[in-house]
């Protein structure tokens, strides 16, 4: 596959894995987070942990739009396509979101509601218009990647005058929840395990910084990071060759104590990001005061609802729905991983109630999730092999 | 002497205009019509034409196998086949897995009110002609007709027997650490044609389902290699669900080289813009062989030798392991799981 394939090569990846060993300094740890779920599922699928010096330890952050997305919401979309007449739609990964009760959208569509999946913002909107007696619900979420699209579609039917047609909103917005992380009291994260007791927990020593979210919100509002919080950032792209060459130059930066936002993904990120996209999403959205993260909690200023002038196409406003927050299963340790003080091993229903088929934390849902992927693609580094 | 009875005039089916209506299924003259002048005129064998609610044949000396395989994919039509000829192949690759050699296919069908006859038509020549080809005959079947609605056009059951020729014994608990792993051919295109037919996801491709009955293949293999410990066909769930199946029930582990695998480039595109893993992937007319190290070198050229394994590979090993973990080397030279397809495969949000 070209223009793929180039970032993929074994033989690039193991001069960047010899350029790592020969500069990781003695006796130094190195906690890195990747904040997006993209880069996790990237780190998983090409086993790249086996890659890094061992003193690099990376922590997954909570960039995975649909293991974020609080139970109280989906209950909200499972509500709507349970009790109303209508048909919701939404990408795959997020029907398998367990709301209330282990209630997940594909389970209501099991029991009588029309819940259909799709690939992107138009199709919802293709629905609409193919059945206009029919109202349709799109259920958006995502961070700022997938918002422009959903802007795009509300311009559209607003244009068009389409009347059966709303969007359920839940978009969020990077750049709060990094620091929410860096000012959360139980961050810098304690998840090395083989750290003495009583000794201090290792620092966060930097961000690998999302990637599609990039292209659209450009490297600027990452700045904070570096200058407030005097930690590196570096954008980098979802390749397994991306991702490594970002490790490498966040510990570059560490080695010589800088504290920058650097950019790997040059070929699709400039600093000022698409401005066309942020205008669209600054035309149909506005900030919410305060959005509830699965995991972190209320975090104010970190999500988008829609604006007043397009209300008609706001299904919260539409169906009056309401809100209730509703707190995680007990033993579920989904908060503390998605801000990367425990490692998904840590938890106790990890792989055994929680797993990929069963999720009962949101990181077990997606393969983008910090469990799940580690389930899927690295729970053998767990077991020691006996031979027989 | 008495005049013979006039017989009533039948007027013939409709198989440009008509559709499949409920009495197409109640047992009366209109069901009667539709099985003689469809199923058993396409079909047409010895068997088949006595008429009786059941076939009655003699098998030769062996291991009988048995196989049944249900088929309900939409669409009906797809790139390189249809559920006619995939409903065939299926059965006759189930009992072909075993080293069987596959002798007679029954077929049982649950049609839509509604269901255009000029489609239905389409389907049964398709079986036809796969069976035909494939040298095994469909000798009963069933017909029944659900209300519009109930079903997806048509649903296709076939049931095959086969015969174990003497000296072979595969089973998928019999692979064993030290084993070479072989596919006969590019992985994921079936799925993928079917993908690119469904009506919201606009895309186009060249690739065609690789639908296609596989004894010869196997008594092809089997004339090189009596002894292949293991074999399966990776239909739904893929290459990955399939050799999960095979470790397990045999208790070893595996380990894949990533870079072995056969993927076509159009398949491996459209897997990436779709958020899918091309090891997940259904295949209709590919299988999976585990051997005896020894004996992978002429394996291989015995598959590279026949059309349906042009494309064949050695893809990785059987490993010790109580845990049966699938694991694979991947390209960038790490390591991971390649684990049980969790739900349906979903696509990625981002």
């Amino acid at each position: 596959m070209r223009y793929v394939d180039e970032f993929r090569d074994g033989q690039l990846a193991a001069g960047i894995a010899a350029a790592m060993a020969r500069e990781a300094l003695p006796g130094r740890q190195y906690h890195f987070m990747e904040f997006c779920g993209g880069h996790t599922h990237a780190i998983s699928r090409y086993g790249l942990t086996e890659l890094l010096p061992a003193t690099v330890r990376m922590i997954h952050g909570p960039g995975c739009p649909v293991c974020v997305l609080p139970i109280g919401r989906v209950d909200v979309a499972v509500r709507l396509a349970l009790e109303k007449p209508v048909t919701l739609c939404t990408y795959g990964d997020a029907l398998r979101v367990p709301g209330s009760g282990g209630m997940s959208l594909l389970r209501a569509k099991a029991r009588g509601a029309d819940v259909k999946m799709i690939y992107s913002a138009a199709d919802a909107l293709a629905l609409a218009r193919a059945d206009p007696a029919r109202e349709v619900v799109f259920l958006a979420l995502g961070f700022e990647t997938t918002t422009p699209a959903t802007a795009v579609v509300i311009r559209e039917a607003a244009a068009a005058g389409i009347g059966n047609f709303s969007v359920l909103c839940n978009h969020v917005l990077t750049p709060p929840a990094m620091a929410a992380i860096l000012e959360s009291p139980t961050s810098p994260p304690p998840v090395d395990v083989q750290r003495p007791a009583g000794a201090p927990p290792p620092v966060l020593d930097g961000f690998v910084g999302p990637a599609h979210v990039s292209t659209v919100i450009g490297t600027r509002p990452y700045e904070f990071v570096a200058t407030r919080h005097g930690k590196p950032v570096v954008i980098a792209g979802f390749e397994p060759l991306d991702l490594l060459q970002a490790v490498l130059m966040l510990m570059r930066q560490v080695n010589t104590n800088r504290a920058e936002v650097e950019n790997e993904f040059v070929r699709a990120v400039g600093r000022e990001g698409n401005l066309k996209a942020q205008a669209l999403m600054r035309e149909i959205f506005e900030v919410r005061d305060s959005f509830e993260w699965r995991g972190l909690g209320e975090i104010p200023a970190s999500a988008l609802r829609i604006r007043a002038h397009y209300r008609q196409y706001d299904a919260e406003a539409r169906y009056a729905t309401a809100y209730r927050p509703v707190p995680d299963n007990k033993a579920c340790e989904c908060g503390e991983i998605l801000r990367g003080a425990k490692a998904p091993q840590d938890c106790a229903i990890f792989g055994t109630l929680c797993t990929p088929d069963n999720p009962i934390g949101a990181c077990m849902v997606s393969s983008e999730g910090a469990c799940a992927a580690h389930y899927t693609y690295g729970r053998f580094k767990d077991i020691t092999v006996v031979s027989a | 002497m008495s005049k013979a009875v006039k017989p009533g005039y039948v007027r013939p089916l409709d198989l440009r205009h008509g559709r499949i209506e409920m009495i197409h299924g109640s047992g009366g003259r209109a069901m009667a019509q539709l099985v003689n002048e469809l199923f058993v005129a396409a079909f047409d064998n010895d068997i088949l034409r006595q008429l009786n609610d059941q076939a009655c044949f003699t098998l030769s000396p062996g291991r009988v196998v048995m196989a049944t395989d249900s088929h309900v994919v939409s669409p009906l039509f797809f790139p390189g086949g249809d559920i006619g000829c995939l409903s065939v192949h299926g059965t006759i690759n189930d009992l072909a897995m075993s080293g069987a050699r596959p002798i007679y296919l029954a077929a049982s069908f649950i049609l839509e009110e509604g269901l255009a006859l000029a489609e239905l038509k389409r389907v049964v020549d398709s079986m036809a002609r796969a069976s035909r080809e494939a040298g095994v005959p469909i000798v009963t079947g069933d017909t029944k007709v659900v209300e519009r609605g109930k079903g997806d056009g048509i649903f296709i059951t076939t049931t095959g027997v086969g015969v174990v020729p003497d000296g072979i014994d595969i089973s998928g608990a019999h692979a064993r650490p030290g084993d070479s792993i072989l596919v006969s051919g590019t992985i994921g295109d079936h799925g993928v044609a079917v993908m690119s037919m469904r009506e919201n996801l606009g895309f186009q491709t060249e690739i065609a389902s690789d639908t296609a009955a596989l004894h010869e293949l196997v008594a092809h293999m089997l004339a090189a290699v009596p002894g292949i410990h293991a074999m399966r066909d990776p239909t739904r769930g893929g290459l990955a669900t399939t050799l999960n199946e095979i470790a397990t029930q045999s208790g070893v582990g595996m380990l894949l080289e990533e870079s072995r695998i056969p993927i076509a480039p159009q398949v491996e595109a459209a897997c990436e813009f779709l958020g899918l893993d091309p090891l997940y992937v259904a295949n209709e007319g590919k299988l999976i062989a585990i051997c005896p190290a020894d004996k992978a070198a002429p394996l291989l050229d015995a598959m590279r030798a026949h059309p349906l394994g042009a494309a064949a590979a050695l893809i990785g090993q059987v490993t010790e392991d109580r845990n049966c973990f699938v694991q694979m080397r991947t390209r960038l030279g790490g390591r991971r799981i390649v684990d049980w397809l969790t739900g349906e495969q979903l696509p990625r949000i981002c």
